[in-house]
């Protein structure tokens, strides 16, 4: 790969802004396309109020990042998708949150249903803030096909979203997701900062994948402020975000098998998600991590005492989530159901730049704890957990497999941590480098977590950008249910468990 | 018909209050099993009385596009219940109502029970409720084969098209029809299983409107008319459950112990129900109609065994 045009970065890094090699549009274009064809994924693409586009490119396999810089003319450019679809949905964005209208955009609707934050008109032409979900939607006609609308109330308590199916019978055609109900303007909120609420608001952009967000705060915050964290307050953050994986694994591993009807496992694994939260809980007083990291070290710190209280738990937690999900494997008749459900294929994953379980699930081996190592994943990597079959056993099969990983690596970090001494107390952080640029990625439950911030001549984010995983994946839950059952949804929708309010942000 | 201390208006006020007041105990106990089961404490056995009290109270809510028929789903579920309840013997007791033929009109209640059911469920417009219909048609004119060749078998073991000869009569016993007994019953445990809309065909307690069959048909109703619905789903429970049980159950010498022998069988029937929910998951939707035919198969190889 020889993208010459864009500079490398690690993850975490920062860097001034004037280093941030400024392309003309064609070339910033081709410098995407040109790493999108050689198999670099495109982490982030994202505008801010000067008429600025920033790329993240990925190159997993050589552990780097590359980013460019391009300057817009006026408010419109050649769309970047027709010929990369990972862009889809970050061109969306750009228009929406910029009024930056890509030209040629094949699928061209807002995200999030909110007015431009510059003064440049809606590009859908829309005066006040619509309510989510009011758009145009695909249709397919026909006198034998039907539509069938969901939400964005559900039956159950989960988060909004609107979903629309195009149905021939009991078989889909196509589905069309419509988010933004839960859009609470957090990009814009971290403007300005970083200031008292900012690590609040990362923790929460999605509330059980606390930890992976607030690390990636951290870590970015950390960076500019150009300090380094003990290698002990990496390990305890480590066991943070690996226990934040364990219960979440558990409690979906649970939930497939309530999709299925299938309700040992469902009931037993409910509880024994409780389990794994209390260990949290046990360190830093919220079961999902609240107020546990905070940037430059960590507001709750894992004494050794406490590291040997932790570990019979562990161990126990460990063994019941063994014997609930055995019972899943056994069970023919579940495995029946989720062999057929949900197929998608690899190609499929890379053409969207999908992350996380998902992809992991198709064997595209993606994780930043082994492709962009940080904090104790460097010393101690974790392994990538793959299955090829991309269907919803495949997805359930990944996450038993980071189950596995995460008790291994748990308990050894533990065992570790009642043994060595601890920090003092981290002070207060030196100012942020200003104008500089930082990316932070960090792999949460769902997969990438990606922050990236851009600072200003005082030190303050001028731009602050995430990107959930939710972000790149719920393009694939709705081609994973092309041709399906319209009844093996749910346990489809369940099997990516993709986050609303992560990609509403 | 054993001998009888009881008179027989005494018998039938028990049958009567029997079929009244025991249906909520069913789903209560199936509910009970499960959770026990799953490791759970789960809700009291009387759940479902609670239920129908606190809907009793509560006033019911209506779409603008529903009209009388919406309502006509959960009247006639319940009344067909009750007049098919009539029919039906608990146990080796006699049935209040019992004629030649009256089968016909047994299998055809749940019919018609059924067929109000989807109008008032297309009687809302939404369009889960018409998918629900789409699928409970589909699958219940596979269901019904199974149950009619079943008819068809013991009606020709018994010679009789009464269900109380039919189920109960001394043919029932005997051992030439042992064989094909035993495969009627295979057939009617799915068509059990399908028609109260049990795992592994559907699940009755998912929220998930998407996979519904039986459920999604009645997303729309609330209040007295829901009580309805959900007494009117119990006590098809128990309908069914007695016809399924009878030709199992044995003679006894007294109307006493014939009665405790119905309830004790009710409640294995439960335990069965719950341990086939506790074990299996629900069968993907493509699936269930192999089920269903694998019950018409049953019952039919039972009819062409009693033909030769």
């Amino acid at each position: 790969m020889n993208n010459k045009s864009m500079r490398i970065i690690r993850n975490g890094e920062s860097l001034p802004l004037a280093e941030v090699p400024e392309l003309s549009l064609p070339a910033f274009q081709e410098a995407i396309l040109e790493g999108a064809r050689s198999g670099a994924r495109l982490a982030c693409l994202c505008a801010d109020g000067d008429l600025r586009l920033f790329a993240v490119l990925a190159e997993d396999a050589e552990q780097r990042l590359r980013v460019a810089r391009t300057r817009l003319d006026g408010s419109r450019y050649p769309s970047l998708t027709p010929y990369c679809p990972q862009a889809h949905l970050f061109e969306r964005e750009i228009a929406e949150q910029y009024g930056i209208i890509p030209e040629g955009h094949p699928w061209f609707k807002p995200v999030r249903f909110h007015q431009p934050w510059s003064d440049q008109p809606s590009p859908w032409g829309r005066q006040v803030d619509s309510p989510p979900g009011v758009t145009n939607f695909f249709q397919v006609s026909g006198d034998e096909v039907h539509e069938v609308a969901v939400g964005p109330v559900h039956a159950g308590v989960i988060e909004p979203g609107h979903f629309r199916f195009q149905c021939h019978g009991e078989t889909v055609f196509h589905l069309e997701v419509a988010l933004g109900f839960q859009h609470r303007g957090l990009e814009r909120a971290l403007q300005g900062g970083p200031h008292a609420l900012s690590l609040k608001q990362s923790e929460t952009v999605s509330g059980d994948s606390s930890i992976a967000h607030a690390w990636a705060y951290c870590r970015l915050v950390e960076s500019l402020a150009g300090v380094e964290v003990p290698t002990r307050t990496d390990r305890v953050r480590g066991v943070a975000l690996e226990l934040e994986r364990a219960a979440n694994h558990v409690g979906d591993l649970g939930a497939l098998s309530g999709d299925a009807g299938f309700l040992p496992t469902a009931s037993f694994c409910g509880r024994i998600r409780g389990d794994w939260l209390n260990l949290s809980a046990e360190v830093c007083g919220s079961r999902l991590g609240r107020d546990w990291l905070k940037p430059g070290g960590l507001r709750h710190d894992l004494d050794p005492a406490m590291a040997q209280r932790l570990l019979p738990r562990l161990d126990q937690a460990w063994a019941d989530s063994r014997d609930a999900i055995d019972l899943l494997w056994g069970a023919s008749s579940v495995m029946l159901r989720f062999e057929a459900a949900g197929h998608l294929a690899a190609a499929q994953v890379r053409e969207l730049g999908m992350v996380g379980v998902p992809a992991r699930a198709c064997g595209v081996d993606l994780d930043v704890r082994k492709d962009h190592p940080y904090g104790p994943y460097r010393q101690q990597p974790v392994p990538s957990s793959l299955a090829e079959s991309g269907n919803v056993q495949s997805r359930a099969w990944v996450r038993w497999l980071e189950l596995a990983e995460s008790q291994k690596h748990l308990s050894l970090a533990l065992a570790d941590l009642s043994r060595c001494e601890q920090d003092p107390p981290a002070g207060p952080l030196p100012p942020l480098a200003t104008d500089s640029l930082c990316v932070s990625l960090t792999e949460g439950w769902r997969g990438e977590v990606l922050h990236l911030a851009l600072t200003d001549g005082q030190g303050r984010f001028s731009r602050y950008k995430i990107v959930d995983p939710s972000f790149h994946n719920w393009f694939g839950l709705a081609l994973a249910l092309r041709g399906e059952q319209i009844s093996d949804f749910p346990l489809c929708n369940k099997s990516f468990n993709l986050s609303y309010c992560g990609h509403d942000l | 018909m054993s001998q009888s201390l009881i008179p027989t208006s005494i018998q039938w006020a028990v049958h009567l209050l029997t079929l009244l007041l025991l249906p909520p105990l069913l789903p209560g106990l199936i509910n009970k099993v499960k959770a026990l089961l799953a490791g759970r404490s789960g809700p009291p056995v009387l759940q479902l009385y609670y239920d129908l009290a606190k809907l009793s109270h509560k006033r019911a809510l209506f779409s603008r596009t529903t009209t009388w028929v919406f309502l006509a789903g959960p009247i006639g579920t319940v009344a067909a219940g009750l007049v098919a309840g009539l029919l039906v013997p608990f146990g080796h007791t006699g049935t209040p109502l019992p004629f030649e033929g009256d089968v016909i009109l047994f299998a055809y209640l749940f019919g018609l029970a059924r067929f109000l059911t989807v109008l008032s469920a297309l009687d809302t417009g939404s369009s889960f409720e018409g998918m629900g219909a789409a699928r409970e048609v589909t699958f219940s004119a596979l269901a019904e084969p199974a149950l009619f060749l079943g008819f068809a078998a013991l009606a020709k073991a018994s010679s009789s098209l009464s269900l109380s000869t039919m189920l109960l009569g001394p043919g029932v016993g005997s051992g030439r029809i042992a064989g094909p007994l035993i495969l009627v019953l295979v057939g009617w445990a799915i068509v059990f299983l399908a028609e109260n809309a049990r795992i592994p065909v559907d699940d009755p307690n998912t929220h998930l409107e998407l996979t519904m069959i039986h459920e999604v048909m009645v997303l729309d109703h609330s209040g007295r008319p829901l009580a309805l619905v959900l007494y009117g789903a119990s006590l098809k429970l128990l309908v069914l459950g007695a016809m399924l049980m009878d030709p199992l159950l044995p003679r006894t010498t007294h109307a006493w112990q014939n009665w405790l022998v119905f309830y004790a069988g009710l409640g294995v029937l439960a335990l069965a129900v719950g341990a086939v929910e506790s074990m299996t998951a629900r069968f993907r939707m493509t699936k269930v109609p192999q089920f269903l035919i694998a019950g018409i198969l049953a019952s039919a190889f039972a009819f062409l065994l009693l033909l030769v």
